[in-house]
C-alpha cells in the first residue's frame, strides 16, 4: 500500500464525498415526496389511481439503476422537444441527471414500502378515528400516514443505504462523487488497491453512520414500545 | 413497436450473456452463502467473526466499488503471484471479474438469507437424524437443507431479482453484455432512449419470469405444508 498516494488526494476523496452526501441527501428528499402520493395511490381503492402508481412501482423496481440513469442521461437528448425545453437545463447536466434518477428510483422503493405499512394500519385506530369523527384526510394526516412513517422505519433505514451504493454509479456518468475521484486517482497512478479501498472505506463510514442515525430514531420513535424499566 | 434498425440481435446477444452472468454467480453465491451461513452457525468463533467480517464489509461497499476493485487490482495481484510462481501471463477478462464479484456480493446476502432458513428448520428433526446416528454432513444433506429451501426461498428469490438487476454493472468494466450494447446500438443510430428502454423492459421479462419459476419451486418444496 502507498498510502502517499491516498494522502495526497485527500482533498479529491473529500469534494467527492461531499458530491456523493449532495447526490444521496436530494435523492431521498425529492424520493421521500414523490413516494408519499404514490403510496397514497397505490392503496387507492380507485383503479385509475392505483394502476398507474403500481406500474410505476413495477417499473422502476423491477429495471436496474443503471439503466434507468442511463436512460436519462444519454436518452433524454434522443427528443427534439425535450432539447427545445426548459427541462433540457436539468436534463443536459450529469449531476442533476443522477439526481433525478436516483429520486425517481428510490421514490418507488419507498412506496412501497409505505404502502405495506400503510396497509398494515391495525383496523381498531381507523374505527376510533372514524368514531371520533375524523375526516378522511385528518384520518390519513394524523393517524395512518404517522403510523406507517413508524412502521417503515427499519425498512426505510435499509432503502437509504441502498441509495447510497446506489449513488455511486454516478461516478460512472462523470460526475466526480466518491466513486468517481477513486476513479480518478486510479487512472492517474495506477493504484486501484489504494483508489478503491479508500472510497469503500468512507462509503463503509457513511454506511455505519447511517446505521447508527436510524438505531437513534427508532430508540426515539419506539419509546413507547420499549419495556417498562420500573 | 419499435424500430431498432436490426440491432435486436445484438441486444439478444448481450442478454444471453447477461443470463450467463446472472446464473454463474448465482452458483457462487449460493455455494458461499451456505458456507457463510454454516461458519455463522458454527461453534468455532474464528468462523463466525470471519463470516461476520464478510458480510459486513460486503454489505457495507457499493457493488461497483468492489467490482473495479476486483477487476483492476486482481488482475494486478494474479500478475505479482504469477511472477513469483513463474506462469504466464494470465488475464482477468471483465466476465471473470464480473461474474466472481457479484458472486461475491451475494454469497453475503445469501448467508443471512440461508442462515435464517437453517434457523427455521425445527431442532426435532436434526435431533432425530443424530439419534439414528448420521454424521453431521449427512443430517445437512439429507435433512438440513431440504427443509431450509422452504424457508429460504422467499429471500432467495428476492436477492435473485436483486442480483439479476446487479448484472447491468458489467458493462461498466467493459462486459459486452445487454447495457452495453444498447449503448453502441443507441449511440450509432442516436436513438440511446428507445434501446435503453428495451433492456429495461428485457429485464422486467427476465424478472417476471423467474417470478413464474420461484413460485413453481415453492409449491414444490411447500407439498407438505398445511395452509391456513
Amino acid at each position: 500500500m502507498d498510502y502517499n498516494v491516498i494522502i495526497d488526494n485527500l482533498p479529491l476523496y473529500l469534494s467527492g464525498l461531499w458530491v456523493t452526501i449532495q447526490l444521496v441527501v436530494m435523492a431521498l428528499v425529492a424520493g421521500f415526496g414523490l413516494a408519499i402520493p404514490l403510496a397514497l395511490m397505490a392503496v387507492s381503492k380507485n383503479s385509475l389511481l392505483r394502476y398507474p402508481a403500481k406500474t410505476y412501482i413495477y417499473f422502476f423496481r423491477g429495471t436496474p439503476l443503471l439503466v434507468q440513469m442511463f436512460m436519462l442521461y444519454h436518452g433524454m437528448g434522443q427528443f427534439e422537444a425535450i432539447r427545445e425545453s426548459v427541462l433540457w437545463i436539468v436534463f443536459k447536466e450529469a449531476y442533476w441527471c443522477a439526481i433525478t434518477a436516483f429520486a425517481l428510483n428510490t421514490a418507488a422503493y419507498t412506496a412501497e414500502i409505505l404502502r405495506g405499512a400503510i396497509e398494515q394500519t391495525p383496523f381498531g385506530e381507523i374505527e376510533a378515528a372514524n368514531a371520533g369523527g375524523m375526516s378522511k384526510s385528518t384520518l390519513y394526516r394524523r393517524i395512518i400516514l404517522p403510523g406507517s412513517f413508524r412502521r417503515a422505519l427499519p425498512a426505510y433505514g435499509n432503502e437509504v443505504i441502498f441509495m447510497l451504493h446506489g449513488s455511486a454509479l454516478a461516478g460512472v456518468i462523470t460526475i466526480v462523487d466518491l466513486f468517481g475521484a477513486a476513479k480518478i486517482v486510479n487512472s492517474r497512478y495506477f493504484v486501484p488497491f489504494e483508489s478503491f479501498i479508500t472510497a469503500g472505506f468512507f462509503y463503509l463510514c457513511c454506511t455505519f453512520c447511517i446505521i447508527w442515525f436510524f438505531k437513534w430514531v427508532e430508540k426515539h420513535w419506539y419509546a413507547h414500545l420499549r419495556p417498562r424499566t420500573h | 413497436m419499435f424500430d431498432l434498425h436490426g440491432y435486436f440481435p445484438m441486444i439478444l446477444e448481450g442478454m444471453l450473456l447477461t443470463v450467463e452472468v446472472a446464473l454463474l454467480s448465482l452458483l457462487i453465491a449460493v455455494i458461499l452463502g451456505l458456507i457463510g451461513a454454516l461458519a455463522k452457525l458454527s461453534k468455532s468463533r474464528i468462523a463466525r467473526n470471519a463470516a461476520a467480517v464478510y458480510t459486513t464489509l460486503i454489505r457495507g461497499v457499493p457493488d461497483l466499488v468492489l467490482m473495479t476493485l476486483i477487476f483492476f487490482g486482481g488482475q494486478i495481484m494474479v500478475n505479482n503471484l504469477g511472477d513469483s510462481m513463474g506462469w504466464d501471463y494470465i488475464d482477468i477478462s471483465p466476465f471473470v471479474a464480473g461474474t466472481l464479484t457479484i458472486g461475491f456480493i451475494f454469497g453475503a446476502y445469501m448467508t443471512e438469507t440461508f442462515r435464517g432458513g437453517i434457523l427455521a428448520v425445527s431442532s426435532g428433526e436434526i435431533e432425530a437424524a443424530l439419534a439414528f446416528g448420521m454424521p453431521s454432513w449427512k443430517v445437512f444433506v439429507r435433512i438440513t437443507f431440504p427443509l431450509m429451501v422452504r424457508h429460504a426461498l422467499p429471500g432467495f428469490g428476492n436477492n435473485w431479482m436483486v442480483l439479476a438487476k446487479t448484472t447491468a454493472l458489467v458493462s461498466v468494466i467493459g462486459l459486452h453484455d445487454m447495457v452495453y450494447n444498447a449503448g453502441v446500438a443507441g449511440g450509432s443510430t442516436r436513438q440511446p432512449f428507445t434501446f435503453y428502454l428495451v433492456v429495461a423492459l428485457m429485464f422486467l421479462c427476465i424478472t417476471g419470469l423467474s417470478d413464474l419459476g420461484l413460485q413453481w419451486v415453492n409449491r414444490r418444496f411447500s407439498v407438505g405444508v398445511r395452509k391456513v
